[in-house]
Order: C-alpha cells, then structure tokens, then sequence
C-alpha cells in the first residue's frame, strides 16, 4: 500500500465537520448502545423526580400518625390494601409516602456532601499538585491528618456538640470525604504535569492558562465525574448508616436511615417497615453506580469506541 | 549536503544538573545528576547534525535544554546570535516559534482529549496568528504536507497507528514555521516498517522549508542516512563530532569505535571480517561520574592520564573534535 491508501478515512462519519444535531444524534446512538447506562439513568432520574415531587405524588402527610391502622401489610398480601401500597409501620404513618419523602433527605446530603468535599479536595488537590514542594507535603500532611480521624467518632462528637442536623451531617461528609477527592486531583494533577502534551504545549510557546484549562482540567473532570457520583453513592449510604444509629437528622424527619432504625423492633415480626427503605437505598445507589461507571467511558474518548 | 557554515545554534558549555535532595520537610541538597555537563557544538543552517549515544547518556536532556524546557544549570544556548537561556518569559515565548520539538513517544505527546484539528492549530492559536476560517484552513493544509487525510481533523489520537500519531506531531511542530527542529527519537517508537516513511517525510520536509535538525537517536543506520555531521555523546558529554562520512569512515574516540562496530554491514563479506569492540562493565553513574575521562572505567585503550585528567574536547583534524588523550 502506498502511504496515501494507508491515510484513507476508513469511517467517514467522524471525518466530516459535523453540525450540532448530527453531534447530539452521535451521542445519543452512543447511548443508546449502552443499556446498563440507560438503566442507571432511569433509576437516578426516579429518585430525583421522587425527591422534587414528595408532596405531590406522595398520597399521605409522611408525618401523620394514625395508631389504628398502624403495622398495615403491603398491598400485596391477603391483609393489605391499596390505601397504603406498602403498609404503614408502627406509628400508622404510611411507608410508602415516608419512602418518597426519604429521597429528599439522601439526596440532599449526597449532592451537597459531594459538593462540598468535591471543592474543598479538588482546590487543595490541584495546588498541592501544582506548586509541589514544600506546600505539597503540608497540605497532604493535613489531609493524612483528617483521613487518620476515626469518621464515626468524629460525627459522634459533632453531633453531640452541635446536634443532630442534615446541615451537620453534610457538612461533617464534605470535610472527612474531601481527602479522597485531594487525592485524587493531586495525582492527576502530577502525572498530566508531566505529561507530553503539557512539554509540547509549553514548546510551542503556551502560556500557564491555556496549560490548564486546555490540558490539565479536561484530562481531570472524567475521573473526578466519576469518582463524584461513586462518592454521592457511598455517602446516601453512610447517612442511612448514620441515621441507623440515630446519628443522622432527627427522629421526626422522614429518612430512609431513621425508617431502617424504627424497623429494626419488629424486624422479626413485621419485617415490611424495615424492608422498603432498604430497598430504596439500595435502588438509588446501584442507579448511581450504573450511571457511573457509565460516565467514565462516555467522558473518555478513549474507551467510547470499545464500549459495546 | 551542503557546505554552508553559517552558524543558526551555538552551545557553548551547555550544563544541566538535576539536583538530589533527601528529607521530607526540609529537603537537602546531597548532590547531582550530572545529565549534561559541558556541551560545546554549532549547528549550521540547513544541515541535520545527528546526536548518538546509549541510552541515559543525556540526549533527550541535551535537546530540552537547548529549547529551554529545561533551565539549562549553566551554559549558553546562541541561537542567531542571541543568547536564549537569559531570555524570560514574552520574549521566550516569542523565540519558541523559531525552535520546534518532535517528541520522542506519539503516544504521550498528543493530549488524548483534543481533536487533530485543535491539537495541531494549539501552536497558530498560541501566537495569534490567523483567524478562524484561515486557521482552520491552515491545519488542513499541514495535515496534508505530512501526508494525512485533511478530514481527519474531527478525529481523537487515539484512532491513529502510532507512525500517523507521529505524523501529527510533526504537523504540529511544522504549524509555526520554525528554523529549527529538536527530532528526539523521533522514530524509536515506531514500527520498522513505518520507520522508514517518517524518516523520508523528514527528509522531504526539510528540503521543502530549509530546516535545521538536531536528531536524537540510538539507532546508527538510521542516524547515517538523515545526519550530515553527527556528535557522539557518552554520559553527559561529548567525546567525538565531526561529518557522517569521517565518522563512519575514522572514528577516532573509542567509544565511536566500539558503538560503531556493532553496526552489521550488509555485506557478508566484509561483514565476516567485522572486528566487534565489545565494552565491558556499565556505564557510570552520572551522579558519581569517574575522575579523569568519563570512559576510563570501560575503555579499552586507557593508559595513566585519562585516571587523572579529564581530555579535552579539541579539534584533531579539520571540522573533526574528539576528547581524549590518545590525540
């Protein structure tokens, strides 16, 4: 072959300029094709719509407390009905509303947790990276520091001083999970540094800005997307956990955490009240580990092709 | 091969020193690399002068250094007369445009979220020079001097065999017209069979625009086709420089001697009679380099003096410099 016949377009539907509709019809084929991400999406997205529409498709007041019919069966079985799809607990409130309102409290510490921990960690990150040296190690001296506190005594502690609040909450997941995010960004920050592409842009004559919004950040927001919806995940878990042992927001507000915890007397007897906010957490957080791991290939170029 | 002597780039005592530091807080200053220590040479307009040596013997750091991506430890770099290792910031950025780097891995050089389009107009948007429709129109013309697909500029690198990555990267150092050219290895991570068409397109290129290379590489035969001066380094330092045919023809240091009787000759007669110097031990430390000449250790035909005093690098015969004690 000659070199001409070896540069011939061998797939001519990325060759050509593209215009904004043909791009988005690319992507959405790409999508498409992936079905688990679709999945991933669907789930998210029923958590999300949940959270923001609680009041209007919830049927009851999560809150409203009625002891006659309380410990109903789902609707299901041969004593439930349809006036409470999945029973009541034992207050009388109805699980199925309290399920719907959970979403709130889960979702909101997962965003805001992410989002505090993603700033603080990508910032110190990307300085500790950047500067290297001596304010390198002092920032992750500081950073081993806050990994090395025992997370659990630490909310303990914060909980008994200020008490129990979703503020609280989000704010103590911001703080002890910005390391993981620090990180990170620091180990990305290093090996883009010194990678070929930054040494060819500085030969070219870039200066500092271009090197790091055309270089560094792009080649850093795939993994940093990533690792933000595994830690959104890891986090509606950890409040749940919280929540659990009655650390978490306050026994009156609706929270998959506090239904787990209320459940957990009559697990023997009427296991129903524990069961549905498990299954919500649960669905929420496989969602998010489906959309994901999902990210990750459509963020990098690399892998969009192998994706099947 | 022309004959022209003027002078584009002139090192002159090129030093580049990696410091080695210990401690974690406090980090302390316990020796150095001694990557380059004390280049001299010209490079003339228009000729490709190849730079030979194993590896770790500072050929790569000697490239950077002259285009400043290294602060070079001491030394100067003159290029048309001026010395660029005093120059600082705008003014520096102003000079890259005349000095270019192939790259060594096609792999790592091209960022692998930036289109071909974008990767090879970096270098026109740097500098400012043209405007959207002339840019774009630019980057398809360097795509086809270097014999790519012009319709390839939506594509990722990473849909590319690594001799068209490379042809990118070449697109790429050629998109500001330079003078001169640092080829690091170009080719050393490349198939053989594509091996040979890079070579060419570099060749063809420089015809076309007059460049002026400086060509890192280890392999002999490919150095002997593209160099018309070649300089043979051995741990941070230079120890022969004269033409490709004197080199091939009379290496003098032997060090040159030794690395080129490891090249087969194509021709088994006079290939039977190939007399093999074959160099014994490693290569020093370049943080610990030996006292006297840097070969001593390994030397074949080391007597007293180079255990002692460093040989200079001096000119034996015309146009041909050596450093060593035998001269």
């Amino acid at each position: 072959m000659t070199p001409d016949e070896l540069t011939q377009p061998a797939d001519n539907l990325l060759d050509v300029e593209r215009t904004f509709s043909e791009r988005l019809a690319y992507i959405g084929r790409f999508f498409w094709r992936d079905k688990s991400g679709i999945i991933g999406l669907v789930m998210f997205f029923l958590v999300v719509f949940a959270a923001v529409f609680s009041p209007a498709i919830s049927p009851y007041n999560p809150l409203k407390q009625n002891l006659r019919d309380s410990k109903m069966l789902p609707a299901w079985t041969a004593e439930g009905s349809w006036d409470h799809p999945f029973g009541t607990d034992n207050l009388g409130r109805d699980i199925f509303s309290r399920v719907i309102y959970g979403a709130r409290v889960s979702l909101t510490v997962g965003f805001f947790g992410v989002l505090i921990a993603g700033t603080l960690g990508m910032v110190l990150g990307a300085i500790a990276g950047y500067a290297g040296g001596r304010i390198d190690s002092v920032i992750m001296g500081v950073i081993n520091l806050v990994l090395s506190l025992p997370y659990l005594l630490f909310v303990v502690f914060i909980a008994a001083i200020l008490g129990r609040s979703l503020i609280n909450v989000i704010l103590i997941f911001g703080i002890t999970d910005s390391p993981v995010f620090a990180r990170v960004t620091r180990g990305e920050v290093l090996r883009i540094r010194e990678s070929g592409y930054v040494e060819s842009a500085i030969s070219a004559g870039a200066r500092w800005p271009r090197i790091v919004f055309d270089h560094i950040i792009p080649n850093l927001i795939g993994p940093l997307i990533t690792l933000a919806t595994f830690e959104m995940s890891a986090m509606i878990f950890y409040e749940a956990g919280l929540g659990f042992l009655g650390l978490s927001v306050p026994p009156t507000v609706p929270s998959w955490g506090n239904m787990l915890a209320a459940g957990r007397k009559y697990l023997t007897s009427y296991p129903w009240i524990a069961t549905f906010p498990g299954l919500a957490i649960m669905f929420t957080s496989m969602g998010m580990n489906l959309l994901g791991d999902w990210l990750r290939d459509v963020l990098d170029p690399r892998l969009r092709r192998s994706r099947k | 091969m022309s004959e022209q002597k003027d002078v584009l780039l002139r090192v002159d005592g090129l030093k580049m020193y990696f410091p080695i530091t210990q401690g974690i807080v406090v980090q302390r200053h316990v020796g150095d690399v001694k990557a380059v220590d004390g280049l001299t040479f010209d490079i003339h307009q228009g000729e490709t002068l190849g730079l030979v040596g194993e590896s770790g013997c500072g050929k790569s750091t000697t490239g950077r250094a002259i285009l400043q991506l290294y602060k070079p430890t001491a030394g100067q770099v003159i290029f048309e007369g001026e010395d660029i290792t005093a120059m600082r910031g705008e003014s520096l950025r102003k000079m890259r445009r005349r000095m270019q780097m192939i790259f060594q891995d096609p792999y790592a050089s091209l960022n692998p979220r930036m289109t071909v389009g974008n990767i090879v107009s970096e270098p026109l948007e740097v500098h400012s020079l043209f405007n959207g429709k002339e840019r774009r129109e630019k980057v398809k013309e360097l795509l086809d001097v270097v014999g790519l697909n012009p319709y390839f500029v939506n594509r990722y690198p990473h849909e590319f065999s690594g001799g068209q990555r490379q042809r990118i990267g070449v697109a790429r150092a050629l998109a500001l017209n330079p003078d001169f050219i640092v080829c690091d290895e170009p080719i050393s991570a490349l198939d053989v069979s594509i091996q040979a068409q890079v070579i060419n397109l570099l060749e063809d290129l420089q015809q076309e625009f007059g460049l002026t290379y400086l060509f890192i590489a280890h392999d002999l035969s490919v150095v002997r086709h593209i160099s018309d001066r070649i300089a043979v380094m051995y741990l941070g330092k230079l120890v022969e420089l004269t033409t490709r045919d004197e080199l091939y023809a009379n290496p003098m240091h032997p060090y040159s001697q030794a690395l080129l009787s490891a090249v087969p000759i194509p021709d088994p007669v006079v290939e039977e009679k190939r007399q093999r110097v074959i160099l014994e031990g490693d290569v020093p430390s370049p943080a610990n380099p030996p006292k006297g000449c840097n070969f001593c250790t390994r030397c074949p035909k080391a007597f007293e003096p180079c255990y002692e005093t460093e040989p200079e690098f001096k000119e034996i015969e015309s146009g041909h410099w050596v450093a060593c004690h035998l001269y």
